[in-house]
């Protein structure tokens, strides 16, 4: 019910749990600065990527709290998320320029 | 049953609680916020009304010799920042949703209320860097900053200009953020989602846009200082950006925007259909629904605005297709209202004639939407004085009309005064004539090929263009009208009912003007919106079950 007073999210994240956390981020970051050393042509994006998104998740769901949140909270991150996700088609707009001749072609 | 009781201002009312000038500007009471934000917006509105007097000025005669091309420049991008960021985007959200969502859902305030205190020191922030740039000389990129030019060549106030919007932004953002939360957290108890006033889902509905899209302008206003300030190439071709990056951020995030001004006014309008025709609004959860329809469709289409811009021809089949499918909720909120006219008991009050004539003027620029979202036709008149006039019926015609409609339907509320009847017809009547004749002549000018932005014009479209121009001064007079004999009535105006319009709405169940903390007890709602008679318009059912 809309008029119940909701809990206030109290839940307090252990220092240990914030503590590994942290670590997993730090080993995280090595890892982006040894990929990128490695010569994968194509899949060195990828690797960054993937590696970049762990980490927010990470963040999202422990710093910020979202794990330990409401379902309408998880929703509101997810929708930021897709959000991000349609800005991100902007790509297809680059990646189809030059197949058709036209005003758009390079 | 009818629950009007005889009142007027009374004491310990929001207005007459404390006097001084401290306990507005340190108010936390949405009521006194909303109404803070009425009276900066309405000198915003002037100040861009009066750039917007000279540009037709100066286009009553096809040579450029009122103002400069330089000053020209000036003139139609101040009125486009000042009219899209510091009213058009505000308008609606800060000032009736401020007053009235708290209300409508039987809250004692918003969710926030220091948030929403800060919401307007931060807009007035924002609203004082323009003022600057105004002194100082103005800026010439147009209300898009389309770079490289905004970044690299132009030598105007660029970074106050962003400054003054980005900051405007985070305005934008707290106030969506207190709506959303608000919404969710402190409906009164019986209070549904699907017992909510169809203007509280319109608000949610532009909130979630205000969240989600604002942050994107502030990072591409960022960038264009990135490139300006420090060199660093991102749009400009000759440091290795791409120029249209900065078009797909920005309609990224403007595009949207557009439904941030008009969903609100379709919120309006459906709270005056209903009243006035007193009938339940026909298709309440299509109504409902289609504002949430809008505010995702919307964020899908922003490549319609880059037809001939260079944007992949793929890319603008996509975004042609997908820019149709926004009508279809916008065509369901029109027919809707159409249907809940359909036998309804018609009376038409100052409110019901602002909203009647939104219909009419949103679906004429929602109709033209259709021909710009066609490729071919887009290509034709891109960059004309037709889109010109599709965008004005869309954020004047409706938005505008739809905004003074709710300040008359409200304005009892508000202020605990009743504005004059006939001269408040007249001004809307004049509003509608004086809107029509400055704006179609303009479809047929872009039509004909007169392109926007310039000073200067072949002799063959000027008698359209003095049309426009004697439209645009009746228009004025339909704008001036009220703020006068709305200030009038602050004096001398009758003493209004709790509900003079015998409306269903809990807003309506409390004193007018209602006491600080908006209701004696919390209501309990029982029954859902617009429970009205058109058999026996005296009878209606209101939502709270406070009064009887």
């Amino acid at each position: 019910m809309a008029h119940q007073t909701d809990k206030i999210n109290q839940h307090i994240v252990p220092l240990k749990t914030n503590l590994i956390v942290f670590a997993a981020l730090m080993g995280l970051l090595i890892l982006t600065v040894v990929a990128d050393l490695v010569p994968l042509g194509g899949f060195n994006l990828i690797i960054a990527l993937t590696i970049a998104i762990a980490k927010a998740l990470l963040i999202m769901l422990y710093f910020m709290h979202v794990r330990f949140s409401s379902r309408l909270v998880w929703v509101f991150a997810g929708a930021a998320f897709l959000w991000l996700g349609i800005l991100m088609t902007t790509l297809g707009d680059y990646m189809t320029r030059t197949w058709l001749a036209g005003p758009g072609s390079l | 049953m009818s629950v009007t009781t005889a009142a007027g201002p009374r004491h310990g009312d929001y207005l007459s609680i404390n006097y001084t000038i401290r306990s507005w500007f340190l108010t936390t009471d949405h009521k006194r916020i909303g109404v803070l934000y009425t009276i900066t917006l309405t000198f915003l509105f002037l100040l861009g009304g009066a750039a917007a007097t000279l540009i037709r000025l100066e286009l009553v005669t096809p040579a450029g010799d009122l103002v400069t091309s330089e000053a020209y420049n000036k003139l139609f991008s101040l009125h486009g920042i000042i009219m899209v960021w510091f009213f058009l985007v505000p308008s609606i959200p800060t000032t009736l949703g401020n007053f009235l969502i708290p209300m409508m859902i039987g809250a004692r305030d918003m969710a926030f209320p220091r948030l929403n205190l800060a919401s307007w020191y931060v807009f007035l922030l924002g609203s004082l860097f323009v003022a600057a740039v105004v002194i100082l000389g103005g800026v010439d990129t147009g209300w898009t900053f389309y770079t490289p030019y905004s970044s690299v060549y132009a030598n105007t106030f660029v970074m106050a200009t962003a400054a003054g919007i980005f900051i405007t932004g985070f305005s934008s953002i707290f106030t969506g953020l207190n709506i959303i939360i608000t919404v969710h957290k402190m409906r009164a108890p019986g209070l549904n989602w699907f017992r909510l006033p169809l203007f509280v889902w319109s608000l949610y509905a532009t909130s979630l846009i205000i969240v989600l899209a604002t942050p994107v302008l502030a990072i591409a206003l960022l960038l264009i200082g990135l490139e300006r300030l420090l060199g660093v190439g991102i749009f400009d071709p000759a440091l290795g950006g791409d120029p249209l990056l900065f078009q797909h951020l920005f309609w990224f995030y403007s595009h949207p925007a557009v439904y941030i001004m008009i969903l609100p006014g379709m919120g309006v309008t459906s709270e005056l259909i209903t009243c006035f025709s007193r009938k339940q609004i026909f298709g309440y959860t299509f109504v409902a629904f289609s504002s949430l329809a809008i505010a995702i469709l919307g964020f899908l289409v922003w490549g319609h605005h880059m037809f001939v811009a260079g944007q992949s021809m793929y890319g603008g089949m996509i975004f042609s297709l997908l820019s149709y499918l926004v009508a279809i909720p916008s065509a369901v909120k029109v027919f809707n209202w159409t249907a809940t006219l359909y036998k309804g008991s018609i009376s038409f009050k100052t409110p019901m004639i602002y909203a009647l004539s939104f219909i009419g003027l949103f679906t004429m620029g929602g109709l033209t939407g259709l021909f710009l979202a066609a490729l071919p036709v887009d290509v034709q008149v891109h960059d004309t004085y037709f889109v010109v006039s599709h965008f004005h019926y869309i954020m004047v015609g409706g938005m505008v009309t739809a905004y003074l409609g709710g300040i008359h339907f409200w304005w009892p509320k508000i202020t605990g005064k009743l504005y004059p009847e006939k001269i408040s017809q007249l001004a809307a009547l004049t509003l509608f004539l004086g809107f029509n004749l400055t704006f179609f002549p303009q479809y047929i000018l872009g039509y004909m090929g007169m392109p926007r932005r310039y000073h200067a014009y072949p002799v063959e479209f000027q008698a359209l263009n003095v049309l426009s121009t004697a439209g645009a001064s009746i228009l004025a007079v339909g704008y001036l009208l009220p703020i006068v004999y709305l200030l009038w009535s602050l004096r001398y105006g009758q003493n209004a009912d709790d509900n003079p319009w015998k409306a269903t709405g809990l807003e309506w169940q409390t004193s007018s003007p209602p006491i600080t903390h908006n209701f004696e007890q919390t209501p309990t709602v029982t029954v859902g919106p617009y429970q009205y008679s058109p058999e026996n318009p005296e009878e209606f059912t209101p939502q709270g079950g406070q009064h009887d």
